[in-house]
């Protein structure tokens, strides 16, 4: 989908086309999940997307509420995604970024320069799923131990131990 | 010592003092490492993590229904906001509307979570400052409240209660008189607890100005609930996105102006005296009816009496426990009031017996961060009259 105004869009006021920096497109994918908007942007883009949503006074998105990482083993070129749920307080609106980047590059910009608070999530999903936040001021493992050497809730690493198929999808017949 | 970068230093000799590991069983579970100037704190670096004990994985092999449990443990103080907060993610995943009579349970069996963690955060402050009594007295009250969560499911702290779908029983006429009796009698304990501590002179020369954060600070550091409330900001998800029917009822949001310790103990005296204000609404409107959605036959386990005589309902209890439900693909973001911020739930679903990501928002966690700059420049004796 391709919009000229994404700031109409998000505002409500109807749809459009991609502003477009050089190639790449800005916006791939909106849609509406249950009662959030659900914008899909390319990851170069991110930071201008991000301090656009915040400091632009019209859109507002002054609180970053949460973010987190996810790993989709499987989806060629966007293994790992990470998602950016934003806040207007004031309008009482809310908003959900996503970004995909493949297994290789899990160079993610910060997001601690617009809201402090970004810092310990953003080393949460480092500890996590290993993204590696550009600029980040202090990115270290936060809840487990320094020494550690596998970033856990990557799909690869499973919960029990794989000789276990007691609770394997195919055993109930999915 | 890990420096913290996020506090720049002059070059000068500081001391470094350890405070902690805490044991789990005091409050704050964590390591602090002050950097001292003298009495002065001038920077800190927190250790976290000591019991962690990864729930986002844990829920990626659970069915849904056996998540429930593990939210208790996220605050074992509301543990009954964090169920609901679960089972309603999980509702509007399958898009499964609850009873009114169930919400309205459920909006008291909330409020009384909330007045019990109150009730722990004001008292405990009491006693960081030497006052040990009121937190004795009060905690009669709360004792109180987890014989009524006792008679609605069983449990006292863990408690598990409710059900995607609605709730697993009605209060039974017991509960009903516990919970008379403690909408009754609240009323004057709180009064003869406040009066211990809200004019004490001493109190409020240790509480006044120790931790304080302005509003804009509050919201870059992503506060939520009576602290981000105490800082002056009137957010509150049960009035901004209300949730099982919260929209019936009237209630005020206190603000405080300085987001000081003391202001923090304000907004939670005055959100306990709102709180019995809603339960004491839900109780006179309760509607009748079902307590439970008949929509969902998938989620919510039969009655014993009907398993044990019809083959269906054997069938639905079987499944259940079994995990064996289906369930849409898609995403899902919930977020309830709890007792100390925004608790959300970031749930992506990919039809599986289980969530495919399960992401907490845990409000605390957020905003321990803010932690070194709120206690810089105050003194020992005072760096842990931070709430929470």
């Amino acid at each position: 989908m391709k919009l000229a105004d994404p700031k109409r869009y998000l505002l409500g006021w109807g749809d459009g086309n991609t502003p477009g920096s050089g190639s790449i497109p800005v916006i791939s994918s909106i849609e509406q999940s249950y009662d959030f908007p659900v914008v899909v942007i390319a990851k170069q883009s991110l930071m201008d997307v991000l301090s656009f949503l915040k400091n632009d006074p019209e859109m507002g998105f002054t609180f970053l509420t949460t973010l987190c990482g996810f790993h989709v083993p499987g989806y060629e070129g966007g293994e790992f995604g990470m998602m950016y749920q934003l806040q207007n307080m004031q309008q009482n609106r809310r908003l959900r970024l996503k970004i995909f980047m493949p297994e290789t590059d899990l160079d993610v910009p910060t997001a601690t320069n617009l809201w402090p608070t970004a810092n310990w999530m953003e080393r949460q999903e480092y500890d996590f799923f290993g993204f590696n936040f550009v600029g980040h001021p202090d990115l270290r493992r936060i809840l487990n131990m320094d020494e550690m050497n596998y970033f856990p809730l990557r799909k690869q690493y499973p919960l029990e131990d794989l000789g276990k198929h007691d609770k394997d999808d195919a055993k109930f017949g999915r | 010592m890990i420096e913290n970068p996020t506090i720049p230093l002059p070059e000068k000799e500081y001391v470094t003092l350890n405070l902690g590991p805490t044991h789990p069983a005091t409050h704050g579970i964590f390591q602090n490492v002050l950097k001292m100037d003298g009495e002065i704190i001038m920077s800190s670096q927190a250790t976290i993590g000591y019991i962690h004990r990864a729930f986002e994985k844990l829920a990626e092999r659970r069915p849904y229904n056996q998540i429930a449990p593990i939210t208790d443990r996220m605050n074992y103080c509301s543990a009954p906001i964090n169920n609901m907060g679960w089972h309603m993610t999980v509702e509007k995943l399958i898009g499964c509307e609850v009873p009114k009579r169930a919400q309205y349970i459920r909006v008291i069996i909330m409020e009384l979570a909330r007045i019990a963690d109150h009730i722990i955060c004001d008292s405990v402050i009491g006693v960081d400052t030497g006052a040990l009594s009121g937190f004795l007295y009060i905690f009669q009250e709360r004792e109180h409240i987890y014989e009524i969560f006792e008679e609605v499911c069983g449990a006292r702290l863990t408690t598990n209660t409710g059900r995607i779908g609605g709730m697993e029983r009605d209060f039974s006429p017991k509960a009903w008189e516990k919970l008379e009796y403690f909408v009754k009698h609240f009323p004057e304990k709180l009064q003869e607890f406040e009066n211990l501590l809200l004019r004490n002179r001493i109190f409020m020369d240790r509480t006044i100005n120790v931790g304080p954060i302005t509003a804009e600070r509050a919201l870059a550091y992503g506060f939520t609930g009576p602290n981000l409330r105490a800082a002056g900001v009137d957010y509150d998800v049960r009035v901004m996105n209300p949730y099982s029917s919260y929209e019936d009822f009237q209630f005020d949001i206190p603000v405080g102006t300085n987001g000081d310790t003391y202001d923090r103990f304000m907004v939670r005296l005055e959100e306990m005296k709102q709180s019995l204000s809603i339960i004491k609404q839900a109780m006179k409107n309760m509607p009748d009816g079902p307590i439970y959605s008949p929509d969902v036959p998938a989620f919510y386990l039969p009655p014993k009496e009907e398993v044990y005589s019809k083959m269906e309902a054997l069938i639905y209890q079987f499944k259940i426990v079994m995990g064996e439900m289906d369930v849409p693909k898609g995403e899902v973001y919930h977020a309830v009031e709890g007792g100390n911020g925004e608790l959300g739930f970031y749930l992506i679903s990919d039809g599986g017996r289980t969530p495919f990501r399960l992401h907490f928002r845990r409000p605390c966690f957020i905003y321990y961060q803010a932690y070194p700059e709120m206690i810089q420049g105050g003194d020992v004796e005072r760096c842990d009259f931070d709430d929470e």
